[in-house]
């Protein structure tokens, strides 16, 4: 097996997880709750990734961290060097990829909380933030843990637009998935079986806390 | 001298319902000024409008000097910022939270021992004694709404607005916690605006009155003045006055008018300010029904109307009496004086109706 990759991977997905954590929150609350018109724009762009092939998703991104773009001109400027295949572009690539796995449910939890213990926590004078942390992310919990397992999994199997965005450096940017297909490629079932199987355990496990975890909540056939 | 509470406010909803706020209290203090009305009168607007939970489009809202709303001057406070305590009408009480962490959940700017000496407090004063580690869920209906007023009044509240306290409980718990509530308010010494739809609780509770319409206020005031002197028949509606009637006035003599309905008669007390026309407001509790139709010597009441009976609906422990006296007049007489004079549908019989008991709106 190709552990090199194999620590790669978690550790992409791990890094993912963290980020649209911090991105997702703010997001997702502004999702459940903004009364905006042009809302429905906003979630339409960041469902886009369940629906766009990874290459084509890979490609744009390929293009705007290139150096025609004003973006990659700005992170080689700023940091020394550029995106495309390196492990940062192929970050920021995953935390793209996996937006709509964390995104949708904590805003679908979000919106779920009782607008009026909401209400009730700003009537007793606890400003807005921290009635998020102290109210509604409370009670947002499942939804929390479900973005969280489904962004992480989900980093961990994509294919498509780490070959886009990545290549195939081993320790730099040779994920698990794209080891498997490098194996097969070559006609070492071995080691690709044994790793495929790895995968699909951990897949399992994962699912399987989750729904354990949550099979009080009310809606158990669905992670969304 | 500037009434303690004054809004004036008015909110507009998409789709053309608009909602109107207008109610003064006095002064600091205690009083409880109930907002009554139908379902969907907007009552539950305007204590939202109060808690800062609605923006209003016009006018302002004001309490004890402090402007909380005016929509000329792009003023609006948040909730956060006016200090009330609101008890909405689910009790909206934290599932995930003890009963002393739901009544110290506003005081997390306290120190701790103060909090924990403020929530000791609180569960002594509303007899929670023994459940501060249960959750809500744990609890009985009138134990949830006990505690979600104690989360109300943990920080001392300047106004407390209650919705449909009573509401969720059912019926004993209901009667007995009206007496304890007023008592409770009154020890408080906080102004309460409270919103029901139930007569009986209003005339418990209530110092005042506003009553509300269709996103109105038809009519305000000392609670007693407009439950016995409603300005238009819609609000005698709405406080539950089982006949009001259209009638001409053909004569005033001597503070006492006579009123034309259909090809009855009734005399009431002139309220003033009559012209020909006047809304008749009959409570079914002031109409007595009797089976002789002569003259009763030895009796003051003035109105003696021969009646057919069209309906009987028991009523609790009441029977309601529908009776044709050339107008639709309702009677409220206990169950056992029906059984006594054996009354049945069809039978005629005579309404008695005190002249004092009839109360005139005019209306032109």
């Amino acid at each position: 097996m190709d552990w090199q990759a194999i620590r790669l991977s978690l550790w992409l997905a791990s890094l993912t997880t963290a980020l649209l954590l911090v991105l997702g929150l703010p997001l997702a609350y502004w999702l459940a709750f903004s009364r905006r018109r042009w809302k429905f724009l906003v979630e339409a762009v960041v469902a886009m990734p369940l629906v766009l092939p990874p290459t084509v998703l890979g490609f744009y991104l390929l293009l705007a961290m290139g150096p025609r773009s004003p973006f990659g001109r700005g992170w080689e400027t700023l940091f020394g060097r550029t995106l495309p295949f390196s492990f940062e572009g192929l970050l920021i690539a995953s935390v793209l990829y996996s937006l709509p796995f964390m995104i949708q449910p904590l805003a679908a939890a979000f919106a779920a909380v009782d607008r009026g213990l909401i209400e009730a926590s700003w009537c007793l004078g606890v400003s807005r933030l921290r009635t998020f942390f102290r109210v509604i992310a409370p009670l947002s919990w499942a939804g929390i843990l479900t973005g969280i397992v489904l962004a992480f999994a989900h980093t961990l199997g994509e294919f498509g637009v780490v070959l886009m965005v990545g290549g195939n450096l081993p320790g730099r940017t040779r994920t698990v998935s794209v080891a498997i297909y490098d194996q097969v490629q070559a006609m070492d079932y071995g080691p690709a079986a044994r790793t495929a199987a790895l995968l699909l355990g951990v897949s399992f496990l994962v699912l399987t806390f989750t729904y354990a975890l949550r099979r009080h909540q009310r809606k158990p056939w669905t992670l969304i | 001298m500037d009434a303690h509470l004054t809004c004036r406010a008015e909110r507009r909803f998409p789709g053309g319902t608009t909602v109107e706020a207008t109610l003064q209290i006095p002064a600091p203090g205690f009083s409880v000024t109930v907002l009554f009305g139908p379902s969907g009168s907007g009552k539950t607007t305007v204590l939202r409008l109060l808690a800062g939970l609605e923006r209003a489009d016009t006018g302002s809202i004001r309490l004890g000097g402090t402007t909380w709303s005016d929509a000329n001057r792009g003023i609006h406070l948040p909730p956060q910022a006016r200090n009330l305590g609101f008890l909405p009408q689910a009790y909206s009480l934290f599932p995930h939270l003890s009963v002393a962490d739901n009544l110290a959940y506003g005081l997390d700017v306290q120190p701790v021992p103060e909090r924990a000496a403020r929530v000791g407090e609180l569960l002594a004063l509303l007899d929670l004694q023994g459940l501060a580690e249960r959750r809500p869920a744990e609890l009985s209906g009138g134990q949830q709404q006990r505690v979600a007023l104690g989360r109300a009044l943990a920080r001392r509240p300047g106004l407390l607005l209650l919705d449909e306290p009573l509401s969720a409980l059912d019926q004993p718990a209901q009667l007995r916690l009206r007496r304890e509530l007023r008592d409770l308010l009154r020890r408080l010494d906080i102004p309460t605006v409270l919103v029901t739809h139930d007569r009986a609780e209003a005339l418990h509770l209530g110092d005042r009155l506003v009553v509300m319409d269709q996103g109105r206020v038809c009519q305000s005031g000392d609670i007693q003045a407009v439950f016995d002197r409603p300005t238009d028949p819609a609000v005698a509606r709405i406080l539950g006055v089982e006949t009001v009637v259209r009638g001409e006035v053909e004569s005033i003599v001597e503070g006492l008018a006579t009123l034309r309905v259909g090809p009855a008669r009734i005399l009431a007390a002139d309220p003033g300010g009559l012209g020909h026309g006047a809304f008749a407001c009959i409570r079914g509790e002031d109409v007595a029904v009797e089976r002789s139709s002569g003259p009763a010597p030895g009796s003051t009441a003035r109105n003696r109307l021969p009646a057919r009976i069209t309906a009987l609906s028991p009523e609790g422990a009441l029977m309601r009496v529908g009776l044709d006296c050339g107008f639709p007049l309702a009677a409220l007489v206990t169950r056992q004086a029906c059984l006594d004079l054996g009354l049945s549908e069809g039978d005629q019989v005579c309404a008695i109706l005190k002249a004092a008991a009839v109360h005139l709106i005019p209306h032109d």
